[in-house]
């Protein structure tokens, strides 16, 4: 039996945090209009050789398929499977529909990506009553109102709230009582702590530390001298304690897109050309969001997976892309990695402040409208008639490859 | 070799020779500073780092025909510090030793024959009072580039037209351009040239010590590389020219406006300095003209804000304009005048600050410094 199992049985007075993932959200977003795969085996992910899964129903799951894996060791593993290629759109809307219903529960919601978030509900619970009861109550909303189940952990804690929601997924609910914390924790695997990665797993592993129960046998002065501060860190979390707060809604600390290439690219020209791409992506959501930002970094990963970025700070913020491409282009060259192939590129900005507060050092001989005019101008193009409605000249493509003629 | 020199004299020559040599010589012997007493008794001293060469002629009471290098910024640290006595060197060996009352110095030499031979000095073209082109040289480099990825930007453009030279530097976000009189040998000479902003900044400001600069110029426009030459009482030296690329700045220029302020240059620059202690760098002083005085704002809501108001004598339309606060003070300095002029069309054209009351509203000042607003969010 888990301990504390059994929902909303179990005693949550001091449980106030909510874990709440969807279950293989974009799968199941994808089975919303295709209800005759439900039960089958269905992969969503780029069939393209160097595509990754980005998620699979829990059908294909059991084949051992998993987010991030290549797509081709995929569909190696569980040759039946279904392929949806991602649609982009859907996957937001829904997820900001989930968000909308969890902001109806309590402010206090801390988005951790597009299908989880910890909510904190201490200040809900005089009008929507104890923690187990709101947690499944949004289980039965997301259900109602979207037709996707998702999985509720309920504790005294972010990370065992989160550790819970794994445990009863798919489509569960499980309270860890704040008394049983221990008894829930120790039973599982070190690997299972946030922190624990695999250096760290084989490190305590060497230490004949393979269950968290073991770890929290071991004195906090051992961990320490191991570990350092992370060693005290890892005794914390093995007793359960965690003092990170619920933060609702973390401001943007920077904006980037990056794209890894289909085959790795040597040709400078080629990469200033993706730079481009992503500049303008970049910048278009800097205005979208209306942020300037002044300083830009480069990311650069070579085909041995080795990677450096490069910054450089601006004069000016800016929200314009053809500076951002220009300072791209400038660090990209200072790198000295032309002629390197490239398995992917990165463009960020860094330094954000509101637009409202951007100031411009006008230029001798500057026309009196310039590029961020023409590129807010492109952003009106793209919300009336589609994202290729207006691009940069050297971003069009042919209507069809010279392999299609 | 052997001389016998002032100290004095001999102190203010290294100096100057040393001025110009390189901090971190592409080849050892560029570090050192080559002496000379040649037959007729004279001290030549010089330096070249192949851009700038420096050269300074010296008359002896004393002294045996030779050459020799030694590090030139050693020499300099050590005439300096010398007592006020004649100071001899003598070239033992390998060794130059220096001697001066008590104080004896022994200096390695460096292989003279590895030394490069100094460019010659272009052909002379004509003259200027040395105080009045230093003045106006200082004008013009302060809006010159500081960045050394911009080259074309780093230079004070000179043109020549007859007796008229014009000086003109920017960097994008002002533009100094000062016009002067001066003597040409030819009364119909032209010519054009890219001077780097630093050393001409450098060379005006060390050759006031004679009265007038003789200017010199090579091959400029031709294909090989363009030379200007500057000397005065016993000092030459030589700069290479530029790419002769600039801005077409004359139409840059604005010359009608729809409004002027006549601001008391030191009350001005007192009350920039205080209202920018709030302003971080690149960050703008906002300047509020309303009849007869002016607002000068800086800060943000979000930080630290500063307010103050200086009377002014107005003319024309109200207006509102932001500078960088720095370039507004450098031009302010460079004016040379109690009276600064603003003149503005509008808030996001180019401001042009000239010096003192014109003589005349029409005629063009012999100095001016435009310089590019910063555009406010709306």
């Amino acid at each position: 039996m888990r301990p504390g199992g059994g929902g909303g049985l179990a005693d949550d007075a001091g449980c106030p945090i909510l874990h709440v993932d969807m279950d293989a959200f974009f799968a199941s977003v994808e089975l919303i209009d295709r209800p005759e795969l439900h039960g089958l085996p269905v992969i969503i992910g780029a069939a393209g050789a160097r595509g990754v899964v980005l998620s699979a129903t829990y059908e294909a799951r059991r084949f051992g398929v998993h987010s991030a894996m290549p797509m081709t060791r995929a569909r190696r593993l569980c040759p039946q499977a279904v392929v949806i290629p991602p649609s982009h759109g859907k996957y937001g809307e829904i997820s900001k529909g989930v968000m909308e219903i969890f902001h109806t529960i309590t402010p206090e919601v801390e988005p951790l990506s597009v299908d989880e978030a910890f909510l904190d509900v201490s200040g809900a619970r005089r009008r929507l009553g104890p923690p187990a009861g709101i947690a499944a109550m949004i289980r039965e909303q997301v259900a109602e109102r979207f037709g996707i189940t998702c999985s509720v952990g309920v504790a005294s804690t972010k990370f065992v709230a989160k550790l819970a929601s794994r445990e009863c997924k798919p489509d569960g609910l499980l309270v860890v009582a704040a008394d049983r914390v221990a008894e829930f924790l120790h039973p599982l695997p070190v690997a299972a702590l946030w922190g624990v990665g695999e250096r760290t797993e084989q490190a305590l592993t060497r230490l004949g530390i393979r269950t968290v129960g073991d770890l929290a046998q071991v004195p906090v002065t051992t961990l320490r001298r191991e570990f350092g501060v992370a060693g005290a860190h890892l005794h914390a979390l093995s007793w359960g304690r965690d003092e990170r707060r619920v933060v609702p809604h973390t401001p943007d600390k920077s904006i980037g897109n990056e794209e890894t290439f289909a085959q790795d690219v040597d040709d400078p020209v080629v990469i200033e050309r993706e730079l481009l791409r992503l500049s303008e992506r970049v910048a278009a959501r800097l205005r979208a969001a209306g942020l300037v930002g002044r300083t830009i970094s480069v990311k650069l990963r070579r085909s041995d997976f080795s990677t450096i970025t490069r910054a450089r700070t601006l004069r000016e913020a800016t929200d314009v892309a053809k500076e951002i491409h220009a300072t791209a282009c400038e660090l990209y060259r200072a790198a000295g990695l032309q002629r390197i192939r490239l398995r992917l590129v990165g463009v960020r900005m860094e330094n954000l402040g509101p637009a409202g507060t951007a100031t411009r050092q006008l230029g001798l001989g500057d026309r009196e409208t310039g590029w961020r005019e023409a590129e807010q101008a492109m952003d009106k193009a793209i919300q009336r008639f589609g994202p290729d409605a207006v691009r940069p000249a050297s971003l069009v493509r042919p209507p069809f490859g010279p392999m299609d003629l | 070799m052997m001389f016998r020199v002032d100290r004095d004299v001999l102190a203010e020559a290294v100096a100057w020779t040393a001025r110009s040599l390189p901090a971190r010589p592409s080849v050892p012997v560029l570090a050192g500073m080559r002496l000379e007493v040649t037959e007729d008794h004279q001290l030549k001293l010089s330096g070249f780092d192949y851009e700038v060469s420096a050269e300074v002629t010296l008359d002896l009471q004393t002294g045996e025909p030779g050459v020799v290098l030694v590090s030139g910024k050693l020499l300099a640290e050590i005439t300096r510090a010398l007592p006020a006595q004649p100071v001899d060197l003598v070239v033992e060996g390998a060794k130059a030793v220096v001697t001066c009352g008590s104080a004896r110095f022994t200096l390695l030499t460096m292989p003279v024959e590895d030394y490069p031979s100094l460019p010659a000095m272009p052909p002379a073209a004509g003259r200027v009072g040395s105080d009045v082109f230093a003045a106006a040289v200082a004008q013009v480099a302060t809006a010159a580039g500081k960045d050394d990825t911009l080259p074309m930007l780093t230079g004070v453009r000179m043109e020549i037209e007859g007796d008229t030279v014009t000086l003109a530097a920017t960097d994008r976000y002002r533009l100094a351009v000062r016009e002067l009189k001066w003597q040409p040998d030819q009364p119909d000479f032209q010519a054009i040239a890219m001077i780097p902003g630093r050393t001409l900044a450098d060379t005006a400001k060390s050759l006031i010590t004679g009265a007038e600069v003789e200017i010199a110029l090579s091959s400029v426009g031709g294909t090989g590389e363009g030379m200007i030459g500057f000397s005065s009482s016993g000092r030459r030296t030589t700069t290479r020219l530029l790419d002769p690329e600039f801005p077409k700045y004359r139409s840059l220029l604005p010359t009608e406006f729809s409004a002027y302020a006549d601001i008391s240059t030191s009350a001005f620059v007192e009350a920039v300095k205080r209202v920018a202690l709030v302003a971080e760098r690149n960050t703008p002083v906002r300047l509020a003209f309303r009849g007869t005085e002016v607002v000068l704002e800086a800060g943000s809501g979000d930080e630290a804000q500063a307010v103050e108001v200086l009377p002014v004598e107005f003319q024309g339309d109200d207006i509102n304009i932001a500078f960088n606060h720095q370039f507004l003070l450098e031009g302010l300095g460079a004016i040379d005048s109690d009276l600064a002029r603003l003149n503005f069309t509008t808030s996001t054209k180019p401001a042009i600050l000239t010096g003192g009351k014109p003589v005349d509203e029409t005629a063009i000042a012999d100095y001016r410094y435009l310089i590019m607003p910063i555009r406010l969010s709306s």
